[in-house]
């Protein structure tokens, strides 16, 4: 964590239960600091989901305390989720995208839901469907699109509303190690412009590839090693 | 909460919005069921006005009336009688109108059972007075029945609202009847409105997580079936409203054939027609709220 950065993120002892069964996540205490940058590492089943869940608001956890942009979000009223939401961008391992909707309807989702005039919605989109390199395929349907794009077009739908943080699960396990870069580039890209950003990874080699990155190792549901620099990871 | 959205919500009802549920309107059961539901919500609450006012038709105008029959096989002492009964009752403060039936009126109005002949037969026939009271005259009626009575002890007096007590009662209960099957065809739509939005929502499932986790309120992502149901609720009540009104025409002409004055009582003035034609339009609003609190109620149980 950098010193003296404000944690935008922070957990607290936090476990997950699914169910009743055993805790997915225990004793989880951590902090995500503003503007940083983090891969999420650890063997299948570790948990890793689970914890991004937990992030990006689909799941409150069993136990414990999260506190996000300096608020308490386990006890926070249902009606001001929404409002949350639409500070986190989400990429969703399996994309997510709403397959009757264009690239472009896609891209153009999270403005509308926030309710950005139609007038003001043209520019950002295409803006960003140049970003990812779709500009081309701005009317093409999910499904006549490449995992490589369709990842684009995920990752293009979540920094549109320029969230306070990103929460990507695995986005580079569908795309050939080329397209992988690029996408890392992109996520380098936005950090740089302050936005926090959590990538759930297997790839190591990815990892390596940003140099300023702290790492959050998980195994079997608890933190293997204090949150540091991504050279722990290798 | 607006019911129709407001403000940069309206992108939901726009094109873009639409698009995010794909199925075509009417694509499925639901606008026909409504559709039967309010082909018969709209005869049972004709049935009802109508009804109504034929009740109101006939309270105004046989309320306040009374029929005095004098039977007496001697003509010439019935028609003193009744000269003298109606010149009598006539000056009875709150009476408004005093009428003998003419022969050739008691010869029209048992033509059906006597034949044309009756004239000409020695068949005594009854004099017929009718006697019309001013509204809330109820001294006036003790008096007349008094002064009939004192001039012709054998005459009867019929009072026409107590004979027409059971049919009134009747139409009483027939209406009641039309209210709650009118409420209760309402109940039936509605809930095949929560059946339809409930289908609907495990249908687009997918889309609404995603929606959901952009930050969409429960409230945007009701709006965007209530639109639909809406459209199907208001389709489905104006073919019910087509329907009905032709079956209500062709009963009104059959009606008119019987040529019943009590039957031809059963009219739908324009203030009622404009009262069904409200219904589709109720209904629809119904729809859109069933649709809505379904949508909003299940998206609670969600985080």
């Amino acid at each position: 964590m950098r010193p003296g950065a404000a944690n935008i993120v922070q957990f607290e002892n936090v476990g997950l239960r699914y169910g009743s069964g055993g805790e997915t996540l225990s004793d989880l205490s951590f902090g995500l600091a503003a503007g940083a940058f983090y891969f999420l590492t650890g063997p299948s089943g570790a948990g890793k989901s689970s914890l991004l869940r937990l992030i990006y608001l689909a799941q409150r956890p069993s136990r414990g305390l999260i506190r996000m942009f300096g608020e308490d979000v386990v006890t926070l009223a249902r009606a001001r989720i929404p409002g949350f939401r639409r500070r986190i961008g989400t990429v969703f391992q399996d994309f997510r995208l709403i397959p009757h909707l264009s690239a472009y309807e896609n891209i153009a989702l999270p403005l509308r839901v926030n309710g950005v005039a139609e007038a003001d919605i043209d520019t950002p989109v295409r803006e960003m469907l140049e970003w990812v390199g779709l500009s081309g395929r701005a009317h093409a349907k999910p499904a006549t699109l490449s995992g490589g794009e369709q990842q684009r077009v995920a990752i293009a739908r979540a920094v549109i509303g320029r969230p306070e943080i990103l929460v990507a699960d695995e986005p580079t396990g569908n795309v050939d190690p080329d397209m992988a870069g690029r996408l890392l580039y992109l996520f380098e890209a936005l950090n740089k412009l302050g936005t926090t950003i959590v990538v759930a990874t297997h790839d190591l080699h990815l990892i390596s590839r940003v140099h300023h990155a702290q790492t959050i190792k998980l195994d079997g549901g608890r933190l293997s090693e204090p949150v540091g620099p991504a050279g722990g990871a290798r | 909460m607006a019911l129709f959205g407001t403000g940069s919500g309206n992108w939901l009802t726009s094109a873009a919005g639409r698009r995010l549920l794909p199925e075509g309107w009417l694509s499925g059961p639901m606008p026909w069921v409504i559709a039967i539901m309010m082909f018969l919500m709209v005869l049972a609450a004709a049935a009802g006005l109508a009804l109504g006012f034929a009740a109101r038709g006939l309270d105004a105008h046989l309320s306040g009336q009374v029929t005095v029959q004098i039977v007496d096989a001697n003509q010439a002492r019935r028609d003193s009688a009744a000269d003298r009964i109606v010149g009598a009752v006539g000056k009875i403060a709150g009476v408004t109108a005093v009428h003998r039936i003419s022969d050739n009126e008691m010869t029209e109005l048992l033509r059906p059972w006597l034949g044309a002949g009756l004239a000409d037969n020695d068949l005594p026939v009854p004099a017929m007075i009718d006697v019309t009271f001013a509204p809330g005259a109820a001294q006036a009626q003790r008096d007349a029945q008094a002064t009939v009575l004192a001039i012709s002890p054998r005459a009867r007096i019929d009072d026409h609202a107590q004979w027409l007590a059971p049919l009134a009662g009747l139409i009483g209960s027939l209406r009641w009847l039309a209210a709650v099957l009118v409420l209760l065809m309402a109940a039936a739509a509605a809930f095949t409105v929560v059946l339809a939005a409930r289908a609907a929502l495990n249908t687009h499932q997918a889309t609404i997580d995603v929606m959901h986790h952009l930050g969409s309120t429960d409230a945007q992502i009701a709006q965007l079936f209530q639109r639909r149901i809406a459209i199907d609720a208001l389709f489905g009540g104006a073919v019910g409203l087509l329907l009905a009104s032709l079956v209500i025409f062709a009963v009104g002409d059959r009606i008119a054939d019987v040529g019943s004055d009590l039957l031809g009582s059963v009219d739908l003035p324009l203030t009622a027609w404009g009262v069904l034609v409200l219904l589709p339009l109720a209904g629809t609003v119904l729809a859109m709220v069933a649709a809505r609190m379904t949508i909003i109620l299940a998206l609670r149980r969600r985080l």
